[in-house]
């Protein structure tokens, strides 16, 4: 089913997030996938995030959908070539994949392979032009393809950069280039999301925000420093550091829904990223009523 | 040595667009050995800029257009006539465009591709700017290399990695390129050209220096025999 069925369907689409593992052992997150199933239309498979090596995002999409769980297959420019890079997608589409989001990837250098070749040979924007021509029936080259895809496609966009202008700019390219719907880089500051929106919604294109769940005062502090276009304020910092131990993940819980609601009127979704606290995730959307 | 090729004019048309007045800019240095920015291609520029309706306000070949300073010494002879142009073309090599860019602080478009040889980048001293990748994308970011500047070799704009306008490759020394290039279009007010400029795939065929030029990294100085090498 593709995500943007639902989206056409007025419905407020709710999707997450497991990661393949580092090595063969997949129990762990098809049982994260197990406890997310339930309460998400799809769940997103990570592609060698923070640029660590790991089982590849395909086989992993594979094996949720042949568990009956709608996966997003995350596909990023940073490993492969435009040869590689379509021929995934047209390994994708055989394995009875619907949902692609593309983008670029970050670089080698944050992740645990310090000398590989950081390929970029494709960027987000000509990765989705290049997913939109398989679905048209022939590959980048206009080359004729023997069967076609029919992937609904994705991309993401980073809410609170500063400046925000380069990436409004790229969003419009990316739509422009195919993308159907956006999910956003963590949004904790609903009313600069919201400004955010005000400027977005021009493209008329589905917009998904981003939640993550904050499991400490110093996670929230440790992303201000070192995440992109991550902005935890002050008030939710202060907030789960005056919580005690025992009660954070409560506290953080609630944090979560209350974003939720917040911006639940001003976009067309939410993607959760839980970060290792998959098992919170229900708890998150019941109190906020999804 | 920076070899370079150039464009055909149907291409520097588009370039200009809707503009009426240019200033050229050529380099007596590796662009007048390659045969595309020596005086005599210059003048050959502007009569076919001539013919299509373009008023030449004036031209100047300097040598060497890598290095800023003498960029800005050899246009301040022709500062009124720059003033009285909507753009400059400059026929040189990545750098030689870049320099202008930087110094000029308006509309500079190039009108040559600068052709992959492996060797030495210039006068602008300390940091790469040319990857001689054969497919100058200079038009279409206010005058800065993104190959040279993003980590990624982005061409369609930014990654979402940088923090706080800092690369997320090397944040003590880079700042994100496209952070870069936005505001100097913006300054310039002309943020459209980001907005509206082609989705732009890099073609890595441009980079294989051509076939007869492999190997000779004096071909173009050698210019009694440069007619045969590149025809």
């Amino acid at each position: 089913m593709k995500l943007t069925e639902l989206f056409g369907a007025g419905k407020f689409v709710v999707t997450s997030e497991v990661a393949p593992p580092k090595g063969t052992e997949l129990t762990g997150m098809l049982e994260d996938a197990e406890l997310l199933r339930s309460r998400v239309s799809a769940i997103n498979i990570t592609d060698q995030q923070s640029s660590v090596m790991r089982l590849g995002s395909l086989v992993a999409a594979q094996q949720l959908k042949s568990r009956g769980i709608e996966p997003v297959f995350q596909v990023t420019c940073r490993d492969r070539n435009r040869i590689a890079l379509q021929s995934d997608l047209l390994s994708a589409s055989a394995a009875g994949i619907e949902n692609v989001l593309c983008l670029t990837g970050d670089h080698v250098c944050l992740g645990d392979s310090l000398g590989a070749k950081p390929v970029f040979d494709l960027d987000s924007v000509s990765l989705l032009a290049a997913a939109r021509a398989l679905n048209g029936g022939s590959d980048m080259e206009g080359n004729e393809l023997e069967g076609r895809t029919d992937f609904c496609l994705g991309a993401v966009v980073t809410p609170g950069a500063d400046p925000v202008g380069p990436q409004l700019i790229k969003m419009g390219k990316k739509v422009d280039a195919g993308a159907a719907f956006f999910q956003t880089q963590a949004i904790f500051d609903a009313e600069a999301f919201s400004r955010f929106m005000d400027q977005a919604k021009a493209f008329g294109v589905p917009v998904m925000a981003g939640i993550i769940l904050l499991k400490s005062a110093g996670m929230a502090r440790f992303m201000n420093q070192n995440i992109a276009g991550v902005h935890v304020p002050q008030v939710l910092i202060d907030e789960m550091a005056t919580t005690a131990k025992e009660d954070r993940a409560a506290k953080s819980v609630e944090i979560a829904a209350r974003i939720v609601h917040e911006v639940k009127d001003i976009c067309q979704g939410v993607h959760i990223m839980p970060l290792g606290w998959e098992k919170r995730v229900p708890a998150v959307l019941d109190a906020a009523e999804l | 040595m920076l070899v370079t090729k150039r464009k055909p004019i149907e291409e520097i048309m588009g370039f200009l667009g809707e503009e009426k007045a240019v200033f050229l800019l050529g380099c007596d240095g590796c662009a007048a050995a390659s045969g595309t920015g020596g005086e005599a291609e210059i003048l050959e520029l502007e009569k076919e800029l001539t013919g299509r309706g373009i008023d030449v306000v004036g031209w100047k070949v300097i040598d060497f257009l890598c290095q800023k300073a003498l960029v800005r010494t050899g246009l301040r002879p022709h500062a009124d006539a720059v003033a009285e142009a909507d753009s400059i073309l400059v026929s040189t090599c990545g750098i030689g465009i870049q320099a202008t860019a930087t110094v000029a602080e308006m509309a500079v478009h190039p009108a040559c591709d600068t052709i992959s040889l492996g060797g030495i980048r210039g006068e602008w001293q300390g940091e790469e700017r040319c990857a001689e990748c054969g497919q100058c994308f200079l038009e279409f970011t206010g005058g800065i290399c993104p190959l040279t500047a993003c980590a990624k070799q982005l061409v369609n704009g930014p990654c979402g990695g940088a923090k706080d306008g800092r690369c997320e490759v090397e944040p003590d020394v880079r700042r994100c390129a496209w952070d870069v290039i936005y505001e100097r279009l913006e300054r310039q007010g002309r943020l459209d050209l980001l907005r509206s400029a082609p989705m732009q795939v890099k073609d890595h065929a441009k980079m294989r220096p051509p076939e007869e030029l492999r190997g000779t990294r004096r071909w173009a100085i050698d210019i009694a025999t440069r007619e045969e090498v590149i025809r």
